[in-house]
């Protein structure tokens, strides 16, 4: 065995690339736990074409899995892979624009064929043209080499082949010291009751190991040192599954029953995957049959005194929009989780956008106001989902969370919290009449408010005496009787906006760090929802190279912080990136009046810090710059950039 | 696919509907009055929706539930106001979404005695998909269907059990719609109880809504109502006392289906046929079976019905136990807390919470 060298770095971005059927996701989450376990901080970008199965070898039939590790806290899965792993020449055609330059290339050269090189464009070989000279490249037979490991396992050479991701997983594995201990213990796991495939697997995973050991084409390997990060207890955790725990974490510290009533859709699905299996915390999921259905059921679970959750993405939002307004009128708790998606219609199903803020805000017919909660990354899901809850069961009323589809299938590392250290929701039922007839008996008025919260009591059926009705009509302010009474119904509109406007939400932070010492910023970077990252990354960079930059993130984008409008009134400039052609800016202007700049981008990608950090600088120019909102570009320069899928 | 044996039999049967809900105490009895909230009622007058709610009214007592634990969820439609004037917990939805929030509701509360209060718009148009889910997923729930074969509320335009050919304020050349019968739909729906009553006709009307309540599973009611407004006399044939006796068919279970002096016979092309008792020349008249595993008779009968109405069917088409999703559902639920020694604690949740790989930072 060859000594090899081996390098400390401070961080790492390595993308997985093949055809949907090699794997690369399950690669890219092995990967990723490796990783995880040796303590770097983390953040991962899964991309997968919405079809099951895209024509094998096409540039449409790519599925890519993207981490970013390091020995400091990670705020976006990167820009630029330092590594890419390619299985096939369409995995290499659609990802190589985005490595950097010098970057390192592993690829599967068995499946540089002339045929598969034709299907995606290639006149000549690229592994052979010297068209890839730019980077390190590393041309292995990795399919082959699989097949030679497994030899003596007796598959077919099309089984044999299947296991060439956990080949590469290996390789890569060895190339940045990533313990392998865990993807051994997973497999055993995954395939205990297929004991062939079991050894199969285990032995392609060892031999790429063994080969990164052995070939003399690797110079040196990596190390990363563990992030600094808060003591405690980490897991890996993506956003649907932190938002799945959320729910649950809020309906045990409420006491109630958590019902959640879904329809399946990407990618929004997996939170309903995960609540179905957990029934032993009186987890209840009902897969309906379509999305009206979905929340109905939660809603009619919510008036029978249980915590009802609906969750949806794109499309589903807007056949939920009738049953968002009865439940505003009926002003019962309802949690409402919309995984957004690039739109409009279908759009772009596994993508991720920002486009569905307004409809969450407005989307209904008449004045229907609602809470609306942004998480910020995958782990702080869990917490947004646990306050979308909280007001819900506060405040009578349905919230909805903004969760997107970059959130929802990325993950990071999660410091678990104690339950006790979460909210106390506990809810008390109305059991007694709370009011006097006139002629002086006790009678139950289900529309007499908490004079603080605003709320209306909460009497579930089966409270003997309280029995009465509620529906989607007017009703009379404190009886609950429906009422057509003009001055009413304008009363019943305000009081329902004023319940919402009087959400007990934080004063939005301010991250200014030249503030402290009189050297404030000009401009600030105010976003919402899962642009934190990429935002706080770019401010990072911006700061990095000498130039001040304040920013702020907001949880709650309805009501917005009481203290917002002074904070946007005291930057020279304020900048808004959103993944939609602006819908903050046009809140934010339509409330403080003031004249905020976006920069808006929606190709159903987040955005890259890189891009952002340029968007920054440019706007610390002088006073004098003329500011303009950055929405559309070269349209045809940038279609023909997408169409070819040859990245930006 | 994996799929589980849930051990689930069609099995003959079923009258636990109320199984679960609190039933009064010993001496305690309800009246009518109670069920008569303080709403005023505002259908048209002469509407046949007095005659339903005074019937549910009256009845509801003898089930000898509480009043609290009895739910009544409508959508929208002159129907659909009945919550309001029935005292007990009551929810006026949304257009055709009474039996998702049902659904909800019974799911999460055994302890209560749910019902639908629809129309035929309200459920057959905007609310199909629904009905029929709540049917073959047979949530415990007693849908009452009032069917006047208009749309009242909206001011009279056909309704999807409208027949061919009618001439409304948006059909004035004639709907050329092909309707609904609400009973074969509900029995193609796999629905485990299902019956045909009317307005006109007190004494049937109440043994049907009983039987509709004390079957544990989706009952579905279709109750012939009639609108003096929009779509006046729809079922005088049916209440002219001479000629009733020539077009209804009793459903009873056990005896001989017949109407005056026919009797139903097994038809050349597999369905059922009215011939004269006297007429029958050696075949055998067909005997009525609320609770035959196949529905085939059943539907068979149902598809007597046509919009000349000389044979109607009336009664209990078919009542079968089939365990419920809601018993199902929540047996789920309490199977996986048993296994795992009772409700959740904080420690329990901590651990879900970490799943199975997780490091230290010290």
């Amino acid at each position: 065995m060859s000594v090899k060298q081996v390098q400390r770095v401070d961080r790492v971005v390595i993308r997985f690339a093949g055809d949907s059927g090699d794997g690369m996701q399950l690669t890219g989450d092995r990967f990723t736990a490796e990783t995880a376990a040796l303590g770097n901080d983390l953040a991962t970008l899964p991309n997968f074409p919405a079809e099951i199965r895209a024509p094998a070898g096409t540039v449409l039939g790519v599925s890519s899995f993207q981490l970013h590790f390091a020995d400091h806290d990670v705020m976006t899965p990167g820009d630029h892979p330092d590594v890419l792993v390619a299985m096939n020449p369409a995995a290499l055609r659609s990802n190589l624009g985005d490595v950097r330059r010098g970057g390192t290339l592993i690829v599967d050269s068995d499946e540089f064929t002339k045929r598969n090189l034709a299907r995606v464009g290639y006149d000549a070989n690229p592994l052979e043209d010297g068209s890839l000279e730019a980077y390190q490249l590393h041309a292995l037979p990795l399919t082959s080499r699989t097949v030679e490991a497994l030899a003596e396992f007796g598959l077919t050479r099309k089984d044999a082949e299947r296991s060439k991701n956990m080949y590469a997983l290996g390789l890569v594995s060895w190339l940045y010291n990533r313990p392998t201990e865990g993807t051994e213990r997973f497999l055993r796991t995954k395939f205990g009751k297929r004991p062939q495939i079991l050894e199969a697997n285990l032995a392609a995973f060892r031999a790429g190991y063994n080969y990164g050991e052995t070939v003399e084409g690797f110079a040196v390997t990596y190390e990363i040192a563990p992030a600094p990060a808060p003591t405690g207890t980490y897991r890996n955790v993506t956003g649907n599954t932190a938002t799945a725990y959320g729910l649950v974490a809020a309906a045990h510290r409420a006491g109630l029953p958590l019902v959640l009533g879904s329809y399946p859709i990407t990618p929004a699905s997996d939170i309903l995957h995960a609540l179905s299996g957990m029934k032993r915390f009186g987890v209840t999921t009902i897969q309906a049959e379509d999305e009206i259905a979905g929340i109905g059921a939660a809603l009619g679970a919510s008036y029978g005194g249980a915590l009802g959750v609906t969750t949806t993405s794109g499309p589903g939002l807007a056949l939920k929009a009738e049953t968002i307004g009865l439940a505003v009128m009926l002003e019962l708790p309802l949690v409402i989780i919309d995984v957004q998606r690039g739109g409009p219609s279908t759009g772009l199903p596994t993508k991720t956008e920002q486009a569905d803020l307004l409809q969450a805000m407005y989307g209904r017919n008449g004045e229907a106001p609602l809470p609306v909660v942004a998480p910020r990354s995958p782990a702080d899901c869990f917490d947004a989902a646990v306050e979308a809850c909280r007001i819900a069961l506060k405040y009578r009323t349905p919230v909805m969370l903004l969760s997107d589809g970059y959130l929802a299938n990325g993950s990071e590392p999660w410091l678990l919290p104690a339950v006790s250290s979460l909210p106390d929701l506990t809810v008390e039922f109305t059991t007694q009449p709370n009011a006097t007839a006139e002629d002086g008996t006790p009678v139950f008025r289900p529309y007499l408010r908490d004079p603080e919260t605003l709320a209306r009591p909460w009497a579930v059926p089966g409270t003997p005496g309280l029995e009465h009705r509620i529906g989607g009509l007017e009703k009379a302010d404190g009886s609950g009787e429906i009422s057509y009474d003009p001055d009413n119904h304008e009363k019943m509109v305000l009081l329902r906006q004023a319940k919402v406007d009087g959400v007990d939400v934080p004063d939005v932070e301010v991250d200014d760090p030249g503030a402290a010492t009189g050297e404030r910023a000009d401009v600030l970077v105010l976003g919402w929802g899962s642009t934190y990252g990429p935002i706080a990354a770019a401010a990072r960079a911006v700061r990095a190279g000498g130039q001040r930059v304040a920013t702020a993130h907001l949880r709650h984008v309805n009501p917005f912080p009481a203290n917002l409008g002074q904070v946007l009134r005291s930057y020279r400039r304020v900048v808004v990136p959103e993944m939609n052609l602006g819908q903050l800016r046009m809140l934010l202007r339509a409330q403080y009046l003031v004249d905020v700049i976006g920069y808006n981008r929606v190709r159903g990608l987040p955005f890259t810090s890189s891009e952002l950090a340029e968007v920054i600088s440019a706007h610390l120019g002088g006073p004098s710059d003329e500011p303009t909102d950055q929405t559309l570009r070269d349209l045809s320069a940038d279609t023909t950039d997408d169409l070819t899928g040859a990245g930006r | 696919m994996t799929s589980i044996p849930l051990q689930i039999p069609t099995y003959r049967g079923s009258t636990e509907g109320l199984r679960d809900v609190p039933h009064l105490d010993e001496g305690v009895a309800l009246k009518k009055k109670d069920f008569t909230s303080a709403s005023e009622v505002r259908w048209c007058p002469g509407c046949g929706d007095y005659a339903i709610l005074a019937a549910v009214q009256g009845f509801l007592p003898e089930l000898g539930i509480r009043r609290e634990n009895i739910v009544c969820i409508s959508g929208i439609g002159c129907a659909s106001r009945f919550p309001y004037y029935l005292e007990s917990y009551g929810m006026h939805s949304i257009h055709g979404r009474a039996p998702t929030i049902a659904t909800g509701l019974a799911t999460s509360r055994p302890d209560l005695s749910v019902w639908i209060v629809t129309g035929d718009g309200d459920s057959l148009s905007i609310g199909g998909n629904h009905l029929i889910h709540a049917l073959r997923r047979n949530v415990n729930l007693t849908i009452l269907l009032f069917n006047n074969r208009i749309y009242g509320l909206t001011k009279g335009q056909y309704s999807p059990t409208s027949e061919i050919g009618k001439v409304t304020k948006s059909t004035p050349a004639g709907s050329v719609d092909a309707p609904f019968d609400p009973v074969s739909l509900a029995l193609g729906a796999e629905a485990t109880f299902v019956a045909r009553t009317t307005d006109s006709d007190r004494k049937q009307l109440t043994s049907v809504l009983r039987a509709a309540a004390e079957h544990r599973g989706a009952a579905l009611v279709e109750i012939f109502q009639n609108c003096p407004i929009f779509n006046d006399g729809a079922f005088d044939v049916l209440k002219d006392r001479e000629q009733a006796e020539a077009r209804i068919v009793r459903l009873v279970d056990g005896e001989v289906i017949r109407s005056g002096d026919r009797v139903a016979v097994r038809a050349a092309g597999g369905g059922v046929e009215m011939v004269p008792e006297a007429e029958l020349g050696g075949r055998e008249p067909l005997v009525h079976d609320v609770a035959a595993t196949d529905p085939s008779q059943a539907f068979a009968l149902a598809r007597l019905s046509e919009p000349g109405m000389g044979s109607v069917p009336m009664g209990v088409f078919r009542s079968v136990a089939r365990p419920t999703y809601d018993d199902l559902a929540r047996e789920q639920v309490a199977a996986a807390q048993e296994k795992a020694g009772g409700p959740a604690t904080d420690a329990d949740l901590e651990a879900l919470l970490a799943g199975n790989d997780t490091w230290s930072v010290a």
